[in-house]
This record gives C-alpha cells, structure tokens and sequence, in this order.
C-alpha cells in the first residue's frame, strides 16, 4: 500500500483500492447527490444576490423602499443568513456527505425513501423560509427566525437525514471510519441537539410562538446554539468536506492521522463551550463570560489542526495548484479557515472585545468565515462532484472556474478589509474621548464615517455573486451538454443511482 | 449559585480539559501500524483511494495547544469561571465597572462640576460650557431632537421660542431633569367624526389657515366646552400641562388639515424622558444651559 494512487498522474477520481479490486462498486444513490449539489449553487446564487442588496441598502438606504414592507432591511436580512448558511451551506452539505459517506464505506445509502424526503423537505423548508421571513414572520432568534411549524418539519428532516448517515455508516464495507464521517457526524447530531433546545417554544397562533426562556438563560441559550451553529454546521460539517475532497483532488494521503484524531475530539468538545463570547460584559454571569473565553482560546490549536491537515496534505503536490482552480479553492478556503479561527479566540478575549463588539470587526469576521472558508470550500467540492455526477471528464470550462477563483478571492478580500476598517474605525470613535470628558464623536458621525467602507463592501459582494453566477453556467453547461463520448470515464462515475 | 450547579460547573469544565490533556498525551507518539511494510508511512487504512500519513503532531501545534490549555487553567485560577469561585482577583464587571466611573468622576469633575454654582443663564454665555453642552448634546438628546435641536415629527424644535413647558432656565431643567409627559386624549369615541371635523377645522381658523367656515363655526362651541379647558378658550395652549399654542403656525405633529384630524380622533402622546436616571447631575446642568443657550441665538 505504499504506492499513492495520485503518485502514478491519474484522474483525483480513482478506482477503488486493490482489496476492493474483486467487488464491483455498489450501486451508489447519485441522483440525491445531483439534486442537492445543483440546489447548492442556486441558493448560493440567491442567498448572494440578497447579501449585495441589504449590503448596497447600507449605503443607499433608499433601496429600502423597493417594495415596502418585504423589501426592508430587517427582513431581507434574516432572510440572506437563513439562505447562505441553511440553503446555500446546507444543500452543500447535504451532497457532499452523502457522497462522501457512500464511497467511503462503499455501501450505498440506507433508508430508501427517506433519502429523497431529505431532500423535498429541505427544499420546502428554505421555500418556507424565503415566504414567511419577507412577510415579517419570525421567532426573533439570530440564524433561528423560522417559525414552530416549519422547525418542527426541520426536525423531521433532520432526523431522518441521521438514520440515512448513520444507516449508511451501519451498513459500510469498510473497517473503519473514515474522518471525514466523524465529522459529518458531529454535526449531525449536534446540529439536532442544538436546533431541538434552542428553538424550544410556546405557540399562541399557528405563525407566533413565544421562547421557552427568558431573559439572560433565553440570551445564553440563543448563544449557544449560535455559536455552534456557526461551530458545527459551518466549521465541523464542512471539516467534513475538507477531509474528503482536499486529498482527492491533490491525489496526496492525508497529512496526519493523529492529529485528526486529537483535533476533532477537542474540536467538538470544546466549541460547545464557546458561546458565552458573544455576550462579553452583559447581564451574563461573570463565570460563564471568563469559561466562554478561556474555551475559545482553547479552541484556537483544535481548529487550526483541521487547516494543518488539510494544506500539509498538499505537501508534493503544490505544483498542482498551478493548473488546477479546483484546488486553489480547496487550499484557499483553508487559508481563510485559518484566518478567521485565529481571529475568532482573539476577539473572544474581554478586553480585545470591548473594542470590537457591536462594530463591523463582527460582520468582517463572520464573512471571512462565511465567504473565504465556507462558500470556497464548496465551490471547490461542487467543481470536483459535478464532472463526476454528470459522467464528464473535467467541468465545460477550466478557464471560468479560474475566473471564479480570481472573483471570489478578490470579492472576499474586499469584504474582510473594508469591515476590519470599518469596525477598528467605529471601535475607536465610540471609545474617543475629549479632554474635558464628553465623547468625541457622536454615533452619527460613526455612521457617515464608515460610508465608504460600505461602499467597498458592496463591490466585494458584487465580485462574489458575479463568480457565482459564472458558476451556474459553467454548471448549467456541464449538465446539459451532451454526456462526453470520452471513454477515459469510468463506469463508477457514470452510475446512475 | 447553589453548591450543586457549581459542583456541576466545576466537574463538567474540568473534566472536559483532563480529556482533550489526555487525547493530546496519548496521540503525542506516532504509532506505526503497518508492520509488515515498515516503509509505509500511512496507516495503512485507505478510503475511496484515500490513504492517511501517521505523521507526528506539529511541534509548535502541540506546544500551542498546551500553552493555551495553560493560559486557561491560570486564568480560571485568577478570575471567575469554575461556578461559585470567585477567582484570587477578586474581578467582577460591576467592580470593573464601578472603578472605571469612580476614576472618570474624579479625572472629569472638574470640568462637568465647575459650572453647578454658576446660573444657567450666565453658564449658557460661557463658550466652554456650551462646547460641552453640544457634544453632550449630540450623544444623549440629538436621535430625538436633530443633531441642531431643531427638532422632528413629536419632538419638539428646541432653537425656536416657543415653548411646550416653558423656556425659563428652570422649566428647561425641570424638564430634563424630571421629563415631561405629554397627553392629547382621544376624542373620536367622545365626540364623533362629525364633531371631529368641525373642531379640527375651527383649529384651522385659530392658525390663520384655509378652512371651510360653516363647520369651523359649529366647531367652535365645541373646542370652548371640550378643548379650552387645556388650550385655552383662544387657543393659546397652557405651559402648565404643555397644551401647544393652536393659533402660531409651529406644530409638534401636524398642522394641515388631516393631521390636525388625526390629532383630535386618535390623540397623540409625547414623552421626554426623565433624564436623572440616566445622566449625572452636572451633566444634566450643561444641558439645560446648552438648550437655554439655542433660545439666545433665536433672539438675536
């Protein structure tokens, strides 16, 4: 086994290893793959497409008044979070882990008609969600505005997207459990625990309902599911992701095999502590403050160790990144994990927080991870699956997933820059104080100062969206165009589900 | 927090860090596992043509991680965090807090205080006092009045000189100090549209404004019996209860016909907060010096 399958040049898609080499693949379920991995880029496009509006009525508020009420900011905002991270970063999820699961357990999926219900119920919650936020329907908690009935229906996809992973993982021909699934299944079962508890409710109508908690408990609560949210969903789940297509498209072993093994342990036990830092000097208790800074610092070696193993795993293989986009996305998007899982502990730190809550520092920070980690590592995972889903050699076009990298990076640069000046800027001016004692500036004067960084912040959104819309026809050709007559294709990757 | 949820806290933080301690130690070394190919550096596991390194963990990765592990142990030590354990430090946020304003009381004093003796009509014609008195006033009274004082829809223009409450230095300061509560009651269930319209249309004669005449006309007894009470029987309002002039052309809210309309049927409810709630006395001072002093402008 010491011959590195990429080592001998071929295709990242690889036939199965040798002691494999008698069974014939299992007939893998792809058509769920197909429709989740073709949603991703739709919702990525649209959750986009709403992020550059709401970041231009920042600096044109008149674009407010397109269509008033459900076109105001403080609906179309929850509305933009909902799709990026649930449809966008969900649908992509959801594809790449019941991808992954299957041809790293060589066992097709478990629970028949549960997999495609995964699939139709997810959509009908995102369909759910882009209805009711608009109308102005929402249970008021951050990244958890759905209202009782449509959490009710993600609960049941939820649970039934488990049996469908977990069945799968029962069922496998392999000895073990690749990394990759430990981490899919992290977020599995904590997303569960997590959107169970906090969207806990009392309903008064069919589209109201009231928190099961109150006060400082309904905030740390809220929290707590925030961050992780942001912990397993986006960081753990797409971990998942990263461990699976980084080494298949460098054809490189992964890096290290103990520190998977001590990275993700830490990870998950110790993200779940991370809450409490978002409510830094609040009317939380003091003790749960200070342990929701001393585990975010904590968490700091933990994360990075996911980034170590995912670009070490490049070692040998660097030239690569010359004429493959595909992988410059995969390493990019560990290059801004990096960034914002350093910058996330520091900001969790009282004093450093002091200065950065409630500014823009939040809003950059959160999109390093949202746009330079999350959405790049997609982007990289769909433009390795799609070839593969659709029985062609490479994507209709090598040259525009190219452009889209040069787009996304650029876009997302801009971004970060303009809300880490905006937000060091705002930080400082609310903190300035005059000789004889009052505050220098007034919270307007913030305001006018931080227009320009605004202004930059809709160009960078508008050079991601357009990347994504390069996307969709790339996409949009790769599928539709008639399947390759090139024989180099195997089987395997033609099989229908 | 009662010995059992500290109890709690405190096991579950600790044992939490014992166990990563414990993954980190125990995974230090690397474990060949391929014997019988001792050139194989992988495990020897492989996945859909994936193979996995045993490479070591990273030096200063593992030195990071323990110096970390490190920093948080001493840090639950100093200041609280393991449930009841108030820390060696003795930190809170309230006694943070509570330092930080005693410090700017001390350092700030000065400035703020050296005017209390002083009458608001004299601090006002100090331009010192009045610097600081537009700066406070940007930051605690301007997202209502305008960052100029001249005031928005229900809020009153404070450059002008007309006044809800009274524009004497003592009003003004009893105004901040204490707020002021405004109320217009309404009067659709009382007196009916019909009566509705005709007083609002006897209020468009009062300000001189283009009114139908016969309705103003039987409006008018109506204004005397329900309206004057507050306005006065000409209209002229009453700063005791902070009843606005009707027969000027400044309104608070609305001064054209459906407006005015609006005002009588559903009525309208101003409030000024108390601000000794919010802000030390001696910048309550400033303040009202500050607002004093916009009156003097408008009368030069």
């Amino acid at each position: 086994m010491s011959s590195n399958p990429a080592a001998t040049g071929e295709s990242p898609v690889n036939d199965p290893p040798a002691y494999n080499a008698t069974a014939s693949q299992p007939a893998y379920n792809y058509t769920v793959v197909r429709q989740f991995t073709i949603m991703t880029v739709i919702w990525g496009v649209v959750g986009m497409a709403v992020g550059v509006l709401i970041a231009a009525q920042l600096y044109w508020p008149g674009l407010n008044d397109i269509l008033q009420p459900y076109s105001h900011f403080g609906r179309l905002r929850p509305l933009h979070t909902n799709a990026v991270i649930f449809a966008f970063g969900g649908c992509a999820l959801f594809a790449t882990s019941y991808y992954v699961v299957q041809r790293t357990c060589q066992a097709p999926l478990f629970g028949g008609l549960l997999v495609p219900f995964t699939f139709w119920g997810w959509q009908a919650v995102i369909v759910a969600a882009a209805i009711t936020l608009p109308m102005g329907y929402t249970s008021a908690k951050e990244y958890a505005e759905l209202e009782w009935p449509i959490d009710i229906l993600i609960t049941v996809v939820w649970v039934s997207y488990a049996i469908v992973f977990f069945g799968t993982i029962m069922k496998r021909k392999t000895a073990h459990i690749y990394v990759a699934n430990w981490f899919f299944g992290a977020f599995i079962i904590t997303i569960a625990v997590l959107h169970l508890v906090n969207s806990a409710a009392v309903p008064v109508s069919l589209f109201k309902s009231y928190s099961a908690y109150s006060g400082a408990t309904d905030a740390m609560i809220q929290w707590w599911y925030g961050h992780n949210a942001v912990g397993f969903f986006l960081t753990a789940g797409f971990l998942g992701m990263m461990y699976y297509f980084v080494p298949k498209q460098a054809g490189r072993p992964v890096y290290s095999y103990q520190l998977s093994i001590v990275h993700f342990w830490a990870l998950i036990s110790i993200y779940i502590w991370a809450g409490p830092h978002h409510l830094h000097y609040s009317a939380l208790p003091d003790w749960a403050q200070s342990l929701g800074m001393v585990m975010s610092l904590i968490l700091l070696a933990p994360s990075w160790g996911g980034m170590i193993n995912g670009i070490m795993t490049l070692s040998g293989a660097w030239h690569k990144l010359r004429t493959d986009p595909t992988l410059r996305f995969l390493v990019v998007s560990l290059s801004f994990y990096g960034m914002s899982t350093f910058e996330g502990p520091m900001m969790s730190i009282k004093t450093v927080n002091a200065l950065s809550h409630n500014t823009d520092w939040t809003v950059g920070h959160v999109h390093s991870g949202a746009l330079g980690w999350v959405a790049m590592i997609s982007i990289g995972a769909v433009y390795h699956l799609l070839p593969v889903l659709y029985g062609r050699r490479e994507m209709y076009s090598v040259k525009l997933i190219n452009t889209h990298f040069w787009l996304a990076t650029v876009g997302t640069v801009l971004y970060i820059a303009s809300m880490w000046v905006n937000g060091i800027m705002q930080g400082l001016m609310w903190r300035a104080f005059n000789a004889d004692g009052t505050l220098t500036y007034t919270f307007v004067e913030s305001v006018e100062a931080s227009g320009a960084g605004y202004f930059v912040r809709v160009l960078g959104g508008a050079f991601f969206l357009l990347g994504m819309l390069i996307m969709t026809y790339n996409m949009y050709r790769t599928v539709a165009d008639a399947p390759d007559a090139d024989k180099s294709v195997t089987p395997a990757q033609t099989q229908a589900a | 927090m009662s010995t059992f949820w500290s109890l709690w806290i405190i096991v579950l933080t600790v044992t939490n860090l014992i166990l990563i301690y414990w993954v980190l130690m125990a995974n230090r070394k690397v474990a060949v596992s391929d014997d019988e190919d001792p050139e194989n550096k992988t495990t020897g596991h492989v996945y859909d043509g994936i193979e996995e390194y045993d490479n070591p963990l990273p030096k200063w990765w593992f030195q990071m991680f323990l110096g970390s592990m490190i920093f948080g142990v001493i840090y639950l030590i100093l200041y609280p965090g393991l449930g009841a354990w108030k820390g060696l430090l003795g930190w809170t946020q309230i006694n943070q807090l509570e330092r930080e304003q005693a410090k700017a009381v001390e350092v700030f004093s000065a400035s703020f205080g050296r005017y209390t003796d002083m009458p608001i009509e004299e601090v006002a014609r100090e331009p010192g006092a009045v610097k600081i008195g537009v700066r406070l006033f940007g930051n605690n009274c301007a997202v209502c009045h305008g960052a100029d004082g001249g005031g928005n829809f229900g809020f009153p223009d404070l450059t002008d000189n007309d006044w809800l409450y009274g524009g004497s230095p003592e009003q003004i300061l009893k105004s901040l100090v204490d707020g002021r509560q405004g109320q217009m009651p309404a009067w659709d269930t009382i007196l009916g549209e019909e009566k509705v319209v005709a007083v609002s249309e006897y209020v468009l004669a009062l300000s001189d404004q283009a009114h139908d005449a016969a309705r103003a006309a039987a409006g008018k007894p109506v204004f005397e019996q329900n309206c004057a009470a507050c306005h006065a029987v000409d209209g002229t309002g009453n700063q005791v209860v902070g009843a606005p002039n009707l027969t000027d052309d400044i309104w608070l809210y609305s001064g054209t016909a459906a407006g005015i309309r609006q005002s009588v049927r559903s009525g309208r409810f101003g409030n000024m907060p108390a601000q000794k709630e919010m802000l030390r006395e001696d910048k309550i001072y400033l303040l009202a010096a500050y607002v004093y002093s916009l009156s003097l402008e408008a009368d030069e």
